[in-house]
């Protein structure tokens, strides 16, 4: 289980566990970024690296293709390592406080 | 049949994890600690133990190994001294907040600067906010039975917590004393088979282990580890009875030596607790009324148990091997006057700091201790600044 935010210590697991799997995918992290990645679709060629590299997961890949698919900004801390590895410099990142969502 | 042999503190200790025979060893050789892990890699070799013993590249790794083989869910032991304890550091408190059973021989040594190899508590005290519970002993004996109750100790589900066994470097580590050495079959069984209660191998029930604790819930985390202390003095008594029950030889929290009608009492830790019982025969047969309490568990302080002993005197002296820098007093004196005056005992404390680096403590520091207590019982008074013993002034 992962515990619910009022949790009280009483009803934590020994030790600091958390008694589950997995959970950073609960657990969001997006509003540590100040730089959002932003990726030309057009320019993308699908080489997957920006996958590869992510350090958390945050490039979404289906049926072997990020190219269209967007980017978990729940998860991704503007490293911006992705823009680093991608060939063709597809990637840009833009601050967050210049983007009009 | 138990045997009575000749051993050194480290050969004795290195024999109690033989006869353990831990699944994992993971450690890195530093004196005076060293011996304890050599003969251990001994046994390893030559097949005595089924231990993976695991020679790492420093004491950060070893203790981060341990740790690790300890949540996989193997028994995990261990040694260290000095420096090594200090290069652990990080790892302690880790080891600790993830409630890991690991038995650590810590044989305590200076720590630099200048650079030493003799016997003090810096090590030890240093590490006293760590979280592990820290065992003392007096002598070879008590270093290779508190190893099995370490185990006992650490493992009981109850407790759940890392256990240092610290013992006197040199002092008690390369002296050669009789020790009387229990059966492999009868401590085996006396200390049982570990139970795993959470392997993190155990791929079917998979739990997250450290992971990032900011400010929702730290906080909440440091509170539930606050809880797995309350509990221990009463464990360490019961597994101490125990052993007691199986082998003869008691164990506690604490010895008190001729201290219920004392007037006055010295407060010690480690081998120096033994010249002080030497000193009390003296005295007593002086007729005077002195006692001693030696203190075996440091972590955690039994602050209750030691202030019901000590209530009452008229004066009493602490001895510390070890100093804490800025501080308003030395660690043991800080702890013990903290359990007494929080309790509302009056009772005047002198303080006392010896046997830095190795320096000898003499049966005259002793008795000079016990004079001065006299005039203390007298003023009811007592320096908050501590005096040192055998430094040259």
């Amino acid at each position: 289980m992962i515990y619910p935010r009022d949790a009280k210590w009483q009803d934590l697991a020994r030790g600091g566990i958390i008694p589950e799997a997995g959970t950073a995918l609960a657990y969001k992290t997006g509003g540590w970024r100040t730089f959002r990645p932003i990726r030309d679709n057009e320019c993308c060629i699908d080489c997957l690296f920006c996958w590869v590299y992510c350090p958390d997961g945050a490039i979404v890949c289906e049926e072997q293709s990020v190219k269209d698919k967007p980017i978990d900004l729940d998860h991704c801390k503007g490293c911006a390592v992705c823009a680093e590895v991608c060939p063709k410099d597809c990637i840009k990142m833009v601050r967050e406080t210049e983007i009009q969502d | 049949m138990a045997e009575q042999i000749a051993l050194e503190g480290n050969q004795a200790v290195a024999e109690a994890m033989r006869q353990v025979n831990p699944d994992v060893v993971a450690a890195y050789p530093i004196t005076p600690s060293t011996e304890v892990v050599q003969i251990f890699s001994q046994f390893a070799a030559d097949g005595k133990v089924d231990t993976e013993f695991v020679a790492v590249e420093s004491e950060h790794s070893a203790m981060t190994a341990c740790i690790s083989a300890a949540l996989s869910g193997g028994r995990v032991m261990n040694a260290t001294s000095s420096q090594g304890l200090a290069l652990m550091w990080e790892m302690l408190y880790i080891g600790a907040s993830l409630r890991t059973p690991i038995t650590l021989a810590l044989v305590n040594r200076a720590l630099s600067g200048n650079i030493n190899i003799h016997c003090d508590h810096s090590d030890s005290m240093g590490a006293r906010d760590c979280g592990w519970i820290q065992l003392f002993c007096e002598n070879a004996q008590e270093a290779y039975d508190t190893m099995f109750q370490a185990v006992r100790i650490g493992e009981d589900l109850r407790v759940r917590l890392p256990v240092m066994v610290c013992y006197d470097g040199f002092l008690v580590s390369h002296s050669v004393e009789m020790v009387k050495v229990e059966e492999d079959a009868a401590v085996a069984d006396w200390v049982g088979p570990y139970v795993v209660d959470r392997p993190l191998l155990d791929v079917k029930k998979p739990y997250t282990v450290g992971p990032l604790d900011l400010q929702d819930f730290y906080f909440e985390h440091k509170r539930t580890q606050v809880e797995a202390y309350p509990g221990v003095p009463a464990v360490i008594e019961e597994v101490g009875a125990s052993f007691e029950a199986a082998f003869g030889r008691p164990y506690g929290l604490m010895e008190p030596y001729m201290l219920d009608d004392a007037e006055t009492a010295i407060v010690s830790l480690g081998s120096t607790a033994g010249t002080v019982k030497d000193i009390v025969d003296a005295q007593r047969a002086a007729g005077k009324a002195v006692g001693a309490l030696k203190l075996r568990a440091f972590r955690p302080f039994p602050a209750d148990e030691l202030a019901a002993q000590l209530a009452g005197k008229k004066a009493v002296a602490v001895l510390d091997r070890s100093m804490s820098f800025g501080a308003a007093s030395a660690p043991l004196y800080s702890e013990v006057t903290s359990a007494l005056y929080a309790r509302g005992a009056t009772v005047p404390v002198a303080t006392y700091v010896y046997g830095l680096g190795g320096r000898e403590i003499l049966p005259e520091h002793i008795e000079q201790v016990y004079e001065d207590l006299a005039a203390v019982a007298a003023s009811q008074k007592a320096d908050t600044q501590p005096k040192y013993l055998g430094l040259r002034e």
